[in-house]
């Protein structure tokens, strides 16, 4: 509450200059607003007025669950039945009730409840969570107004329209709020909208004066008022109301209104009355659901299954046409079925009735050609590969407590088939923590430390040179040690560093400055002028950490905290803001004491976007008055005096080497004024802020132009965007599995261009195609200019004769909505897919999801999206692949993703090994399925022409239900849980071996179509071979000859045997599990085969004893079956064994280098094929390796000066 | 939604998450692997997917040694399988064109049909080898359709076990009742019981046909009722097949035991009875049958066969070429492959 006093001194609307140039709400009256639309009343801090109609409005209780008790049964029936195969597999089990069924009815019910009761029960669990998650967020408390000036606490759930609630700081809005008073005098607060936009920077929302004498809970005891509204709309930047008070009305508008799931920063707290509640409130009307997304397999697992469809009804048919044909002509003849004496199903003189009936038999019969357990298997399958996913302790992240989290499990296959990642920036690729890091004061650099890129890129080079030396010549590899020891140097800095406490947004390190020392430097008045500027120049407040004593500062941008925490590191620790005065404590001045120094505060000209600078004036001590400006460097070396130059050569050389490290640069500069100077000047300046007009920040802007001028250079300062760990690395491991990148930011041009050097994304000597529009009011005109600008692109590229050239594109957000338009769209993308990294700045949430719509539907590729605002949510739901960034504040991003990781370099694992494994595991899976169900259901239909077509199957029916349920699913499903072609360090060390997703190796037609073959010989083998060798002799030494059972059950021995051994071929990862699962399936068979007969002979029928007595002892049963295994096996053995050997895949020839352990013996060769089996790539470090030795190996080859190899740097 | 709440909610209601995140899960396996920590690991690795595991590789050389080893292993089996296939003799005759009186021939089924002519017949063969004991007698039809499924769902197991029961023969259609009475054995299949009878004549004696033990053991003592007699068996207007001696009960009807168990395809044999003696080469036997049953309605053929067997059952020369064809397939790819191997050197 103390810190409330103290604020509520300020009234900082009274330093803004631009922001606060709002014209207060009085001078435009209230709105007129009538009509549809404008019907909400509210009657504030009456809540009861609010219980009874018509101004009984919803309830503050949101619910974001897709079913309620009622409704799940009905609700998540439909959507079972929705899918073709389970209304297929529906009418099956209903007609299994009547006698046209060829199988009992359990047999056809059980596992269509099964698949069906599976799916829901995972519905349930899912929206059980989300239902859990709606409780916590509607019992959160709130403090309202009770009754008589006191306030307590009630759940959020129970808040109601006209409540009066006070938030305090760093609490969510309930709901949606006016804006009545704040613990600032001026009734203004700072709030944060990221789980509205994804902007990170504070906004300032400020009540209405009326309303400000109600700062204290006693106030609030008589206070009524009358609010007349819009109706709920889900426009976040839009309000239209009136306050009716004191028996005045008032215009509301945007700027008072709290939304709900916004955040109050840096003020004690506010009050404010309820609005908006519960799914009225904006944020709940902007919430869409998000669209069910399918992975490409699963969608053209749908056309095979339309093939096989197609395949049902062709050989349903067939036999329908053949059963007809024999009933009519044939069976008038067969007196043992007493034909005269038939139903309609077998009369010979309906023949076309009893045709159609039987195309109902034969659909079923027929039926486990349309695997029903697939679909079981591959929810079971998907929701443990989720499992993995969310277990993997090398995707936790141990600060935030984080794991990786599958949210939705119907994706996994898809992460192994990405082709391209929109990537957000602030809060994915950088962490949104400034650190300052350099410095350069009046010509001279400070700041030893490296940044990350520095020291990574300088990590990897001297391996790679290590690598690479032993092939090259020795006078290059003198110069590559010479390099070598250079980066070490650079290495050993930094870890020094480590040791130190490391504080947050400072990375500074030089004893040169740091401790007092900068005392005993060249140019100390400079350097202390600098640090002077850093510590007054900015509009943040001081916040003192009772614990340690020492001040955190709260700012609307990250640098310029930065910037505080570097000042006072150095010794210059801002300490205090009044209304008119900064103050200062300076710690190694002259005299050796800590001085708290007053700076009064005369004016301030704050930053904005378009001016990009910022320049206080204040008086010293001395009397002096002193402008102090600090902004992007163009800017403020535009504005310097002639003899403020003095520096600028020097400072322009820094300026580009920190720019090329990645890293945020401002220049600083400051100059003197008189005393006459500076009062003629205010008083322009206070007349034209009194001004009232729409010219107004016109005419303060030239004003506050013409103080920024002949300003006298100080130096620059480089500020880390820091990268979030591990980012560089992990763009380069994607990079390398030969995915494309893309930024997508709301950043400026600038600021991307660091971020895109930081991460690699561009390098020297990258082309970088920039296309900007042209100012012009044509609309025609300009988009006729960037078209031509992408077709000069686009020829560039054409003509361009070095291999190792690389473009990056670089567009803003203005451009991008021409380039998005139809008719350039197209042009704009293959543009895009010829560069190297595309990198988009200054784009709207909706931008980042048209650009991910163009993506995914222009090059029909796989798109994944990663972003952790709400201003990403577009591109989450739009993307093939939505992942969001955890661990983060907002979760608006995880809600709407498919994935959620805590940091960026998670992904790397994510999609390389994670994604890999389940591509291939779901591929082979399916294709393994598909097989399975045509190698038995063939069977069928075979014995069918030998059986007249009647619909009979040659199989007992529990053979049939055992068969998906028991006896060939868990090896399937072992195959798509377990399967790793490779390990995961392996895949992690050859990231191309990623490649074999995205270029569908696994599960293109060829590939099925080939199983779908092999399925067809299986039967053939299966069926012929069994049938032939039983034919008609005896097949015991007692002389029985086979009878149907015992075939059918050899048959189906065989079955069992070639289908389980097909998939341990297929395997080539075998724990206990697998073998488990897939000789304890063979052995279950056989257990079930004696367990069965062992029943009585009403339960077991023809099967009765049937192993025991009938097969087992006869050698003809065993040795059918070794031959049919071998014989069904034989060809894909052989296929597989001439692949391998002559045409063999990447991941064979790494299992062989494995299997062989040369990996171990020679680490030569397993360089040498890593280095080969990666990507050739155009970005990331290694892309910047490469460069740089093409680079040096030019310089030696033509010995050349290097100078004129050093391309220059950059173009921006 | 408020977010970090729901974060921060996450971790706190993982009990209501299926899969919680590690921190629990490391908790929870220490409940569960409280005494014994190589579990609490191997679950680790295994939650890690990093299970030893066993990971196979075909390198040439494997892929060499095992279609070798399919060769070697099948190839003999085949010979061995060959070899006994040839050690039994199978005497074939085909009676039902032969048992119809020249006359009769143009219409077989009205000469089948008419109960007034005597249905007698012989045949007689040679035996063109020596045959050891037991011989097997078979009869064959051809193009019957025992696994039509009218004809295989036409039966009560029930009834055939337990007798009497008017439930549960349903099933039967169209051969359940007769006279409002419960036929028992019901169904077609019995109903259309084979019923042409061989007499076996060796140097004018009579050779003995064992007819017993010819049905599955299990049959005769668990699915036939040791106390369930034929009643109302072929006493309507159609009458179907053979005809069952109503004091013997069903478990004893070996004939109808056999013919029961439906065969898989439209061709089949089915045992008769047993010769225990040797019949030496060059012996002629005189077989005196009665051509009672009918297959001249749908041209199907009746075959008398007689047979010796092996361990391996009867004449099936088909196995041991199939063995010896993968075998041998086997060994040529192997052959192939490393000569294609030898020629490439890819490493």
């Amino acid at each position: 509450m103390t810190r409330g006093r103290i604020r509520a001194r300020l009234r900082l609307s009274h330093l803004y200059t631009f922001a606060c140039t709002r014209p207060e709400a009085t001078e435009e009256g209230p709105h007129s607003i009538e009509g549809p639309g404008y019907s909400r009343i509210v009657h504030c801090n009456q809540p009861l007025m609010h219980k009874k109609k018509p101004f009984k409005y919803r309830s503050n209780y949101i619910s974001t669950t897709k079913y309620n008790l009622f409704t799940f049964l009905p609700k998540a029936l439909y959507e079972q039945f929705h899918r073709v195969a389970n209304l297929y597999f529906l009418s099956a089990a209903i007609v299994s009730v009547t006698p046209l069924s060829p199988f009992s009815a359990v047999s056809m019910i059980a596992p269509l409840v099964f698949v069906v009761g599976l799916s829901m029960a995972k519905e349930a669990l899912e929206d059980w969570r989300r239902f859990m998650q709606d409780i916590k967020v509607n019992s959160r408390k709130v403090k309202f107004h009770k009754e008589e000036g006191v306030f307590d606490y009630k759940s959020w759930k129970k808040l109601q329209v006209g409540d009066v609630v006070k938030v305090e700081k760093d609490q969510f809005f309930p709901a949606d709020l006016l804006l009545l008073s704040s613990s600032y005098e001026d009734g203004i607060c700072y709030v944060e909208t990221m789980n509205l936009d994804g902007e990170t920077n504070l906004k300032v929302k400020r009540a209405l004066e009326v309303t400000l004498p109600l700062d204290e809970d006693a106030s609030f005891k008589n206070f009524t008022g009358k609010i007349k509204c819009e109706d709920p709309n889900p426009s976040l930047y839009t309000f239209i109301g009136n306050f009716e008070y004191d028996h005045e009305i008032y215009a509301l508008d945007p700027s008072q209104i709290l939304l709900r799931d916004s955040k109050l920063r840096n003020t004690a707290f506010v009050y404010g009355v309820v609005i908006f509640t519960g799914h009225d409130s904006k944020v709940m009307q902007n919430a869409t659901k998000s669209p069910s997304k399918r992975s490409r397999i699963e969608r053209k697992m749908d056309y095979i299954i339309y093939v096989l469809f197609s395949l049902l009804l062709v050989i349903s048919l067939v036999s329908s046409i053949g059963f007809a044909v024999k009933t009519k002509f044939d069976m008038p003849d067969w007196w043992y079925l007493q034909p005269q004496n038939t139903d309609d199903y077998y009369d010979p003189r309906k023949p076309v009735l009893s045709g159609v009936t039987h195309l109902i038999t034969a659909l079923m019969l027929y039926g486990y050609l349309i695997p029903i357990s697939l679909y079981v298997s591959i929810e079971v399958v998907k929701v443990l590969q989720a499992t993995f996913i969310n277990q993997d302790i090398q995707m936790y992240d141990e600060e935030t407590g984080n794991p990786a989290q599958a949210r939705t499990s119907n994706l996994n296959e898809e992460l192994g088939q990405v082709d391209t990642i929109l990537s957000d920036k602030t809060g994915t690729l950088t962490c949104n923590q400034m650190d300052f890091l350099k410095c350069s004061i009046a010509g001279t650099a400070y700041g030893m430390s490296s940044s990350e890129v520095e020291l990574a890129a300088a990590q990897q080079m001297a391996s790679d040179l290590e690598d690479q030396d032993v092939e090259r010549s020795t006078d290059f590899r003198q110069k590559g040690k010479q390099q070598e020891i250079e980066l070490e140097t650079v290495v050993i800095s930094e870890d020094e560093m480590v040791h130190k406490s490391p504080i947050k947004g400072f990375s500074f390190e030089d004893s040169r400055v740091m401790e007092g020392n900068w005392l005993n430097e060249p140019n100390a008045d400079v350097i202390m002028l600098f640090f002077r500027i850093l510590a007054i120049c900015h509009t943040a407040v001081p916040e003192l950490n009772e614990e340690t004593g020492s001040y955190t500062y709260e700012s609307e941008s990250p640098d310029e905290a930065a910037f505080l925490v570097a000042a006072r590191e150095f010794g210059f620790e801002f300490c205090k803001r009044t209304q008119s005065s900064v103050f200062v404590r300076e710690r190694y001045s002259a005299s050796g004491q800590t001085i708290e120094r007053e700076f009064k505060l005369l004016n301030m000209l704050e930053f904005t976007s378009k001016r990009k600078r910022m320049t206080v004036i204040v008086r010293d001590e001395d009397g002096q008055i002193l402008v102090l400006c600090k902004g992007a460097d163009s800017i403020i070396f535009d504005r310097l005096s002639k003899n403020g130059r003095l520096y600028e050569e020097d400072t322009t050389r820094h300026l580009n080497e920190y720019g090329e490290a990645g890293l945020r640069t401002l220049a600083l500069a400051y100059k003197r004024l008189g005393e006459s100077e500076y009062s003629a000047w205010n008083n322009e300046f206070q007349e034209a802020k009194t001004t009232i007009g729409p010219d107004r920040d016109l005419m303060l802007e030239n004003i506050a132009e013409m103080m920024e001028r002949d300003l006298i250079l100080v130096g620059a300062t480089a500020v880390e965007d820091k990268l979030q760990k591990g980012v560089p690395q992990c763009i380069d491991k994607l990079a390398q599995a030969g995915l494309k990148i893309w930024v997508l930011t709301g950043d400026k041009v600038e600021t991307a261009i660091n971020i895109g050097y930081a991460c690699s994304l561009l390098r020297q000597g990258m082309k970088q195609i920039c296309i900007t529009e042209i100012s012009s009011d044509a609309k025609e005109v300009v988009k006729e200019n960037i078209l031509l600008q992408m077709t000069n692109a686009s020829q560039m590229i054409k003509l361009e004769r070095d291999p190792h050239a690389a473009f990056a594109l670089i567009i803003d957000g203005k451009t991008l909505a021409y380039a998005l338009e139809d008719d350039v769209k197209q042009q704009f993308l293959v543009l895009a897919v010829q560069c190297a990294s595309v990198i988009c700045c200054r784009v709207s949430p909706k931008q980042k999801a048209l650009v991910t719509r163009l993506v995914k539907e222009g090059t029909g590729k796989t798109t994944l999206a990663i972003g952790d605002g709400a201003n990403d949510v577009g591109m989450i739901k739009e993307a093939d692949i939505g992942v969001g960034i955890s661990g983060v504040e907002g979760m608006q991003a995880v809600m709407a993703s498919d994935f959620s990781i805590a940091q960026f370099r998670f992904l790397e694992r994510l999609l390389v090994v994670h994604g890999h494994w389940c591509y291939k595991r779901i591929a082979q899976m399916v294709c393994y399925f598909f097989y399975k169900n045509i190698a038995f259901g063939l069977t069928l239909f075979y014995f069918e022409a030998f059986a007249g077509f009647s619909g009979q199957s040659i199989y007992d029916d529990w053979y049939m239900l055992l068969f998906n349920v028991l006896l060939t699913s868990l090896p399937v499903i072992s195959l798509g849980v377990f399967e790793q072609d490779v390990s995961s360090e392996v895949c992690l060390q050859f990231p191309a071996v990623y490649q074999q997703g995205p270029k569908n190796l696994f599960f293109d037609w060829y590939k099925i179509l080939g199983w779908m073959g092999n399925g067809l010989y299986s039967s053939l083998i299966i069926f012929f071979l069994n049938i032939i060798i039983f034919y008609d002799q005896a097949f015991r030494e007692e002389g029985q000859t086979a009878s149907m059972p015992a075939l059918g059950t050899t048959m189906f021995t065989c079955i069992i045997w070639a289908l389980n051994c097909q998939i341990a071929f297929t395997m080539s990862h075998f724990t206990w599990i697998q073998h488990l699962f897939i000789w304890g399936s063979i052995a279950t068979w056989y257990l079930f085969l004696f367990v069965y007969g062992r029943l009585s002979p009403s339960i077991s029928g023809n099967a009765y004893q049937i192993l025991v007595e009938a097969l087992a002892p006869a050698p003809i049963y065993w040795l059918a079956t070794l031959l049919v295994t071998i014989a069904c096996n034989l060809p894909y053995l052989a296929h597989i064994s001439y692949q391998r050997c002559f045409h063999p895949l990447d991941h064979h020839i790494i299992q062989e280098i494995k299997y062989y352990k040369k990996d171990v013996e020679d680490q030569r060769m397993w360089t040498r094929e890593r280095s080969r089996a990666r990507e050739r790539t155009m970005i990331g470090f290694s892309a910047r390796v490469d460069a740089k030795i093409r680079q040096l190996k030019g310089k030696l080859q033509r010995k050349q000066p290097s100078s004129e190899i050093h391309s220059p740097a950059r173009s921006s | 939604m408020t977010d970090t709440d729901r974060g921060t909610q996450r971790d706190r209601n993982s009990a209501f998450y299926l899969f919680s995140p590690p921190s629990n899960q490391i908790f929870l396996s220490l409940i569960f692997c409280w005494s014994c920590y190589g579990c609490c690991v191997a679950f680790y690795l295994f939650t890690q997917q990093n299970l030893p595991a066993c990971k196979p590789v075909l390198t040439p050389e494997w892929v060499f040694m095992t279609f070798l080893f399919i060769g070697f292993i099948f190839i003999p089996v085949g010979l061995v399988t060959l070899r006994a296939s040839h050690s039994v003799v199978e005497i074939v005759e085909r009676y039902d064109i032969g048992c119809v009186p020249e006359p009769f021939r143009i219409n077989k089924v009205s000469y089948i049909q008419d109960d007034s002519i005597p249905k007698n017949c012989s045949l007689s063969f040679k035996v063109p080898k020596y045959m050891k004991a037991p011989i097997y007698i078979y009869y064959q039809l051809d193009n019957y359709y025992q696994n039509h499924r009218r004809y295989v769902k036409s039966r009560s197991d029930k009834q055939l076990l337990h007798g009497q029961n008017q439930h549960g023969i349903s099933s039967c259609q169209p051969v359940e009742v007769n006279n409002d009475r419960p036929i028992i054995p019901c169904g077609l299949i019995a109903w259309s019981l084979f019923n042409d009878t061989f007499t076996f004549i060796r140097n004018r004696a009579e050779l003995k046909v064992n007819r017993k033990n010819i049905a599955w053991k299990s049959d005769r003592e668990h699915k036939f009722g040791k106390n369930v007699y034929p009643f109302n068996f072929q006493n309507g207007t159609l009458i179907g097949g053979g005809k069952l001696n109503p004091r013997i009960p069903l478990s004893d009807q070996e004939d109808l035991i056999v013919w029961m168990r439906t065969s898989a395809l439209p061709s089949f044999r089915k045992l008769y009875g047993r010769i225990e003696k040797d019949l030496d080469v060059d012996d002629v036997v005189v077989v005196h049958l009665m051509n009672n049953y009918n297959t001249y309605s749908f041209g199907g053929k009746k075959k008398l066969v007689l047979s010796t067997t092996s361990w391996l059952g009867g004449k099936n020369d088909f196995l041991g070429l199939a063995y010896v064809f993968i075998g041998s397939s086997s060994v040529t790819i192997a052959v192939v492959f490393t000569l294609l191997h030898l020629l490439s050197h890819r490493h």
